[in-house]
């Protein structure tokens, strides 16, 4: 049987000793085709504290969004006509054990046919929140919901009270799609 | 008359020079972000009564420059204070100066005041050689920078920039000498009249070899990347100007900058036709809009330089030292002289 052995190969021969591989000008072309590539290609940053990884716009990168029943901060959601759901039946604040939701009814304006009452305040203190979901649980018309957003920047605590307005408007995108009615 | 108008030019020039550099900080870092997939600077910008009026990020430039100013100016208490003070001076005049002789743009005719404007600082019948011998007095600020501040990484850093740019200049040179074997003078406004007809006569298609080999040293000339082996941040925390702060380390900041807008001017004129673009910018023009067409044609080509410059700094890492000498010494220095001798050969045939 013949021997197999390769012929060694001459200096010039070996991969990368060649005298166009050392002079490098092939790589650097392609790194600067590279960089160039990547010039244009659009930017990866996420402009916070505007928005966060955790905001529906941002669920394409997939971080935080792994699990979409991961439980975050609250978000009222609004009917086709951009009301609130919520009938302000109270029965979110009974369930919630940590006392964080502080509801105040008042009547609907006489052309809401489809309701009695509505919040006329709706506050969610952050701080006392556990974010269990019980809240979401005992609503009866899809009315509020936990998105996967965890927390959001604040600079005092007075801000961490979450108002009506500032619910309706928390992290838009979880808005859709309108669940069904129980 | 005549003196007014060269008065009038020079400090256009000089202001203009000085607005270039916070314009090119903004863009590198603009660029860089760009490369590295970020945003860059987009938050500090200018807004009177709700009307914009520097877009988001544009105002980043001023921004660190006011930082810089109210920055503490500290002195090592053993530095040479006289060079240590005079080091960022010579950083910023000499590479500013360097502009002076290149021609920026074509004879502007004014027909109706009767003025034939010059645009360019001064038509030194060896204007080339200026420029060489002002952008390499710069080396004095790295050594003095270095010296004075006393203290072991501005001295590595100030050693390594003599050093370096002593090899790079034989070879910068070397490669100026083929081309203007080619164009057989020195003026540069003839040698930018000699390319403006047809843009095979541009030397960088003439004269590739030179081209390459003066685009290469010239980076090291400014100390960019891949050749910053006087600043290393990595190695040397940041070179020669490691001891210096506030306006100071700021001028040295400038100088770099200036370098390079001198340089890619020079690239400019020597390779790429200068202020002339055949076919549509030609020179003699006597219309109105001749000169402010050819200023504008010069400053797109010299921003195409300026950005060749960062995309590569942002593409390729440091090289080592005997690696940087290596390829001085054994590389391009042949390599240019070989090109002398051929061009020479293909002269005289």
């Amino acid at each position: 049987m013949a021997s197999s052995h390769e012929t060694p190969k001459k200096p010039d021969e070996r991969p990368g000793k060649s005298l166009l591989d050392r002079s490098y000008l092939v790589e650097i072309g392609k790194g600067l085709a590279n960089t160039f590539m990547h010039m244009i290609g659009g930017s990866q940053t996420v402009q916070y504290p505007e928005r966060t990884i955790y905001d529906y716009s941002e669920r394409e990168r997939a971080i935080g969004h792994e699990n979409p029943r991961s439980r975050g901060e609250h978000i009222l959601v609004e009917d086709e006509l951009g009301r609130e759901k919520c009938v302000a039946c109270l029965l979110c604040m009974a369930a919630c054990p940590a006392v964080c939701i502080f509801i105040e009814p008042e009547a609907a304006p006489e052309d809401w046919k489809d309701r009695d009452r509505r919040p006329k305040t709706f506050e969610i203190d952050m701080l006392r929140c556990i974010y269990c979901g019980y809240c979401e649980e005992a609503c009866p018309c899809d009315a509020i919901r936990l998105t996967p957003k965890p927390y959001t920047v604040t600079t005092s605590r007075e801000e961490r009270i979450y108002d009506k307005e500032r619910l309706l408007k928390n992290n838009p995108g979880y808005q859709t799609p309108q669940r069904p009615k129980k | 008359m005549g003196i007014l108008i060269t008065l009038l030019v020079a400090v256009a020039v000089a202001v203009a020079l000085l607005q270039v550099v916070p314009l090119l900080v903004y863009g590198e870092r603009k660029i860089s972000a760009w490369i590295q997939d970020r945003d860059g600077p987009n938050r500090v910008h200018l807004t009177i009564k709700g009307v914009p009026i520097m877009p988001k990020g544009l105002m980043q430039p001023l921004a660190d420059a006011i930082k810089l100013m109210f920055k503490e100016d500290m002195v090592p208490t053993k530095a040479d204070r006289f060079l240590f003070m005079l080091a960022p001076v010579i950083a910023v005049v000499p590479n500013a100066a360097a502009f002076c002789v290149i021609p920026f743009g074509d004879n502007w005719v004014i027909a109706s005041m009767g003025l034939d404007v010059n645009l360019q600082v001064s038509n030194a019948n060896a204007g080339i050689l200026v420029t060489l011998a002002l952008s390499s007095l710069a080396v004095y600020a790295l050594a003095f920078g270095g010296w004075a501040a006393n203290s072991k990484f501005p001295l590595m850093g100030g050693l390594r920039a003599t050093a370096q740019i002593i090899s790079y200049e034989i070879a910068l040179g070397l490669a100026l000498i083929s081309v203007l074997l080619t164009a057989g003078t020195l003026d540069l406004q003839e040698i930018v009249h000699q390319q403006a007809h047809n843009f095979t006569d541009w030397n960088m298609f003439k004269q590739p070899l030179a081209f390459f080999i003066l685009l290469v040293a010239a980076f090291a000339e400014n100390n960019r990347l891949p050749f910053d082996l006087p600043e290393a941040e990595s190695e040397l925390v940041g070179g020669y100007h490691t001891e210096y702060s506030g306006l100071k380390f700021s001028m040295f900041f400038m100088g770099e900058y200036l370098a390079m807008v001198s340089m890619s001017g020079v690239i400019v004129t020597l390779f790429m036709g200068g202020w002339s673009l055949p076919g549509i910018i030609d020179p003699g023009s006597l219309s109105f809009f001749h000169g402010p067409a050819t200023v504008l044609c010069f400053v797109v080509k010299m921003a195409a330089v300026l950005f060749f410059y960062i995309w590569v700094r942002w593409t390729l890492p440091r090289f080592r030292y005997d690696q940087l000498m290596n390829i001085g010494w054994k590389k391009l220095i042949p390599l240019a002289l070989l090109n002398i001798g051929v061009t020479a050969l293909v002269l005289a045939s």
